[in-house]
């Protein structure tokens, strides 16, 4: 077991890791589609990081750090477990979206927020939770490499892929309330 | 469709990810290209109705102060006088409350400063992307601000911009937060730049962003001064946002 750090005094976690309750609660809910469970995996994800606090590195990235301690705990929860299906090779897809037709633009006129909600929710979680970093917690490329492990191609590789799969789910769902109507 | 050697950068452009270089360059493309800014304004909508959308869920407040509980410094150990106990179970009541206070009024603030930002950068994208962006086209500022008389309850200075590197474009009568404003466009390079001059008492005090920040590829400067509350949004550095904006307040 290390040494705590000396440097890091226990109220510096506090003060650090509280801000980003709100935060790291709504990410854990999008992950798990349950309060009961995200409120479960907040509170294991700030006891795992308060033991671990000794080994965090004092000026790397606190916040990549919780993520990614967030989402190795839910990796590894029963629900992880059976969402998390494996990756196939992304490396190598072009970034160019060939078959776009539709602008976001008309896809955001016919889609209000409780449907790009929907969208989200349909999402696979993989996909979820880099759209979900980039465009909710606002974290860079860097930061969301960081969090999820995967190299910087990558990140920007499946980005494209999450947005592609939620404009396609965006226009099917704009089909359909036209084909009601 | 975007123009095919742009399509591959323009998600990079919206996500403030594009090198100095290439975002300049894909700013001239995007001002003329009416499919490129169709496109990349697009992009950015979805990108705020993402970031909207996502921001679903709270934590209870019984959440709240479990984790508080949890993580505080632990008091060591210690011969507590049994006679302390109320004082002391009175005070951790007044710091827990007052974390859940404070957090819930970051939270309900940081949420109106998102919808700020959203709407600013909204405004800036949405007007550039339009093919007339300003109402009076003029580069004297002895023209563009006698322009906004009658049109709006207020008047402002403007910078002489010789000896400069930046351009006035022009302006136009905006509406910011259901407030008349405002909208200048200034040109520094290849970039345009948006300056939102709007009434201090219609902004509410919890909107106001800090002085500086950057949201999506933005970088927003904003400050009050004589009653006025100004907003600078641009693509560009947050140096020559800075850089207008301290021309602006020295402006007579």
């Amino acid at each position: 077991m290390k040494e705590p750090d000396p440097s890091l005094p226990a109220a510096t976690f506090a003060e650090l890791a509280l801000p980003l309750l709100d935060q790291l609660y709504n990410f854990a809910h999008w992950l798990t589609k349950d309060a009961s469970e995200a409120e479960d995996l907040v509170q294991e994800t700030y006891a795992k990081a308060l033991r671990g606090f000794s080994s965090f590195q004092p000026g790397t990235n606190f916040r990549a750090w919780m993520y990614r301690i967030l989402r190795n705990s839910f990796l590894n929860s029963r629900t992880g477990l059976k969402v998390m299906v494996p990756i196939e090779s992304e490396e190598q897809e072009p970034l160019l979206p060939k078959e776009e037709q539709t602008p976001e633009s008309i896809l955001l006129r016919q889609a209000d927020r409780a449907r790009v909600q929907q969208g989200l929710s349909e999402l696979a979680v993989h996909l979820r939770e880099i759209l979900l970093l980039c465009d909710v917690e606002e974290m860079s490329y860097q930061e969301i490499s960081e969090t999820l492990g995967i190299p910087m191609g990558t990140v920007m590789s499946r980005l494209h892929r999450a947005r592609r799969a939620l404009r396609k789910i965006l226009q099917q769902s704009s089909e359909e309330v036209r084909n009601a109507v | 469709m975007p123009c095919e050697q742009w399509a591959e950068k323009i998600d990079l452009y919206v996500d403030g990810e594009l090198s100095a270089d290439d975002a300049r360059a894909l700013s001239t493309h995007l001002r003329g290209c009416a499919d490129c800014a169709n496109d990349v304004l697009g992009r950015v909508q979805m990108k705020r109705t993402v970031h909207l959308a996502g921001r679903t869920y709270t934590p209870s407040a019984d959440l709240r102060s479990k984790i508080a509980a949890s993580i505080s410094p632990k008091p060591a150990p210690a011969s507590f006088a049994w006679w302390k106990w109320p004082a002391l179970a009175a005070a951790a009541l007044i710091v827990i409350l007052s974390v859940v206070s404070f957090t819930s009024f970051q939270r309900r603030e940081s949420a109106r400063r998102e919808q700020i930002y959203s709407e600013l950068a909204d405004l800036h994208v949405g007007t550039l992307a339009s093919s007339a962006p300003v109402d009076v086209v003029s580069t004297d500022r002895h023209t563009v601000k006698p322009w906004f008389q009658g049109k709006i309850p207020f008047t402002f200075v403007l910078p002489e911009l010789q000896g400069s590197d930046f351009t006035l474009l022009g302006g136009r009568v905006t509406y910011f937060e259901q407030a008349p404003a405002a909208h200048l466009i200034y040109k520094i390079r290849q970039h345009d730049i948006s300056v939102f001059i709007v009434q201090e008492a219609l902004t509410p005090r919890a909107a106001v962003p800090p002085n500086t920040s950057k949201k999506l590829a933005f970088n927003i400067e904003s400050w009050t001064q004589e009653g006025l509350r100004y907003f600078v949004i641009s693509d560009t550095s947050a140096a020559d946002v800075h850089r207008l904006s301290e021309m602006l307040k020295q402006a007579k």
